[in-house]
């Protein structure tokens, strides 16, 4: 059974095209995560999946139920964080906790939640004193509340620093791990790739491809670059050498840096080999493999950031 | 039901612990009876048709308690929550929509009555404050002005597009109202052509029946006012439905 089945989604706002027909299911038990640039129309989506917003055509079944007109079962069963929302100013963290423990029917404990959340120190803090952060932080754990069969992530780590995101990182593995299926939405592609069983690349409304990260990856047809570092003297050798091997397909010199395009997992054993081989010594190795972000160039023309 | 009753109680929380609403509509109406009823007392007057200053203003200090809760600080309260983005936040959980406005009706509902039995019993103490009606048609009169403020405020509320757009139309007529219904300065005193005008007033309406039943009138003897209370809430609730958006 799917946990989600998007059918001919079209939203349109005025005379604006938020999104534009489109179909994917998300299978129950997978880290699904929807990724394009702000705007794309990954919130619009989302959106329509939880029930906030009425498609203006298509169809969305979360869980085999009408989101809409079936809100107050399916909300029962799934656990919503928003990109925009917020609490009431003057409410404590631990108020809106055990606030939002009595809307649901079957809610997991919340002080496990706001302990892996990292908001034990801040229980009685007011909500509209807390930082950006610790909101977000927050917001998460209301989605977890409820106990959720499905968990909806909307900027899942926007606002976080580095160590707070690896952290919520862990948490959607955890998640996985305990058969929750996660719908999420990032722009950030390496998020994404770390993350998601399936990625659905979303640009101007339109869901442009939908696939595993890895199979994004090898269909479209990017390169991995190996570059190394030689002594002075061996830059024309090795350049020689490492243009022989069998996944190399040029290779160039920067100074004594040595940039080897190609493709395949085996590019970087070969350099080294050709390298180790022809006794070549190599003061440093780096490996650029094709990420995410090089599939949505490919796909769109376009950097996720521009 | 459980959620509700728990959103309604944090919701109370809210109220108190926001500085404005406290002191508006708890605090405010103490520091007026104390204010005038130092400076006028509660002897029987002339000027009030025989009756004590404090028993003529208590009546009119509760239209207010009810317009300040019911009218200004919900109408600001929900135009807030809508753009911060605190009704959203609660469409995502399974409580019904319509849960998070019946929260708000009732904490105003428990804190204009809080406020009401506070400004009394202070009056009763200080001033010997004397109540010549019956409850249940007082009681009737408040929750009628209630009702009608409520969705005043509402009104705005869902027609303003900003929060600050919402205060700033609340605030516009809030003020006049308060000082041209008799709520605050006895209507006596104001020239004709402004008495006048304040027949379009909803809470000179609601001064109007709250002072009435106080002196012993029934109910039934302002038709015409509870009429135009109820027309005006009526019309009010209809253009919020059509208007009001979630965010």
């Amino acid at each position: 059974m799917n946990a989600v089945e998007v059918r001919n989604l079209r939203k349109v706002y005025g005379t604006k095209v938020a999104v534009n027909d489109i179909s994917f299911d998300v299978r129950v038990g997978e880290v699904f995560g929807m990724v394009g640039p702000n705007g794309a129309g990954k919130t619009t989506t989302i959106e329509c999946i939880e029930g906030l917003r009425r498609p203006t055509s298509g169809t969305v079944r979360v869980l085999g139920m009408d989101p809409v007109h079936e809100r107050n079962a399916l909300q029962q069963r799934v656990g919503i964080q928003l990109q925009q929302s917020a609490l009431q100013k003057r409410l404590k963290v631990k108020e809106a906790l055990q606030l939002f423990s009595d809307l649901y029917s079957n809610p997991a404990p919340w002080q496990p939640i706001a302990e892996r959340l990292g908001l034990s120190a801040s229980l009685n803090t007011h909500f509209g004193d807390l930082s950006g952060g610790q909101r977000q932080r927050l917001n998460i754990a209301l989605a977890l509340i409820p106990n959720p069969e499905i968990v909806f992530f909307d900027e899942l780590t926007t606002g976080l620093d580095p160590q707070s995101r690896r952290a919520m990182w862990e948490l959607v593995q955890d998640l996985r791990r305990e058969g929750k299926t996660v719908f999420l939405t990032t722009h950030l592609m390496d998020e994404a790739e770390k993350l998601c069983d399936r990625v659905a690349i979303i640009d101007h409304g339109d869901i442009v491809a939908l696939d595993t990260p890895q199979n994004l990856i090898s269909t479209v047809d990017v390169e991995t670059r190996v570059l190394v570092t030689v002594p002075e003297e061996a830059v024309a050798e090795a350049l020689a050498r490492v243009r022989a091997v069998p996944h190399a397909i040029r290779a160039e010199s920067k100074g004594s840096e040595i940039v080897v395009h190609g493709s395949g997992d085996a590019l970087p054993v070969e350099v080294v080999n050709a390298l180790w081989e022809a006794g070549i010594q190599f003061a440093s190795l780096k490996v650029e493999r094709p990420t995410l972000e090089d599939v949505f160039l490919k796909l769109t023309g376009r950097t996720i950031r521009s | 039901m459980k959620g509700l009753r728990r959103l309604a109680t944090v919701e109370m929380k809210m109220f108190i612990r926001e500085t404005e609403s406290f002191f508006f509509t708890l605090v405010f109406p103490l520091i007026l009876l104390f204010l005038f009823g130092s400076i006028y007392g509660n002897k029987p007057s002339n000027f009030f048709g025989g009756h004590g200053a404090v028993d003529v203003s208590v009546p009119g200090y509760i239209s207010l308690i009810i317009a300040n809760a019911g009218f200004l600080t919900m109408g600001a309260i929900i135009a807030g929550y809508r753009e911060q983005g605190v009704l959203r936040r609660y469409r995502a959980t399974p409580l019904n929509p319509v849960s998070l406005l019946a929260a708000q009706l009732l904490t105003v509902l428990i804190m204009t009555v809080s406020s009401t039995l506070l400004l009394t019993a202070a009056a009763k103490v200080f001033y010997d404050l004397k109540f010549y009606g019956n409850v249940l048609h007082f009681a009737g009169a408040f929750a009628i002005s209630l009702v009608s403020l409520c969705a005043g405020g509402f009104v705005v509320a869902s027609i303003a597009r900003s929060s600050r757009a919402a205060t700033l139309m609340l605030m516009t007529v809030f003020y006049p109202m308060i000082f041209l219904s008799g709520a605050t300065i006895p209507r006596e005193v104001l020239p004709s052509s402004v008495q006048k005008f304040s027949k379009f007033l909803p809470l000179t309406h609601s001064v109007t029946i709250l002072r009435g039943t106080w002196f012993g009138h029934s109910l039934g003897e302002f038709g015409v006012e509870i009429l135009i209370l109820v027309i005006l809430a009526v019309i009010c609730i209809a253009v919020s439905r059509l208007v009001f958006r979630w965010e």
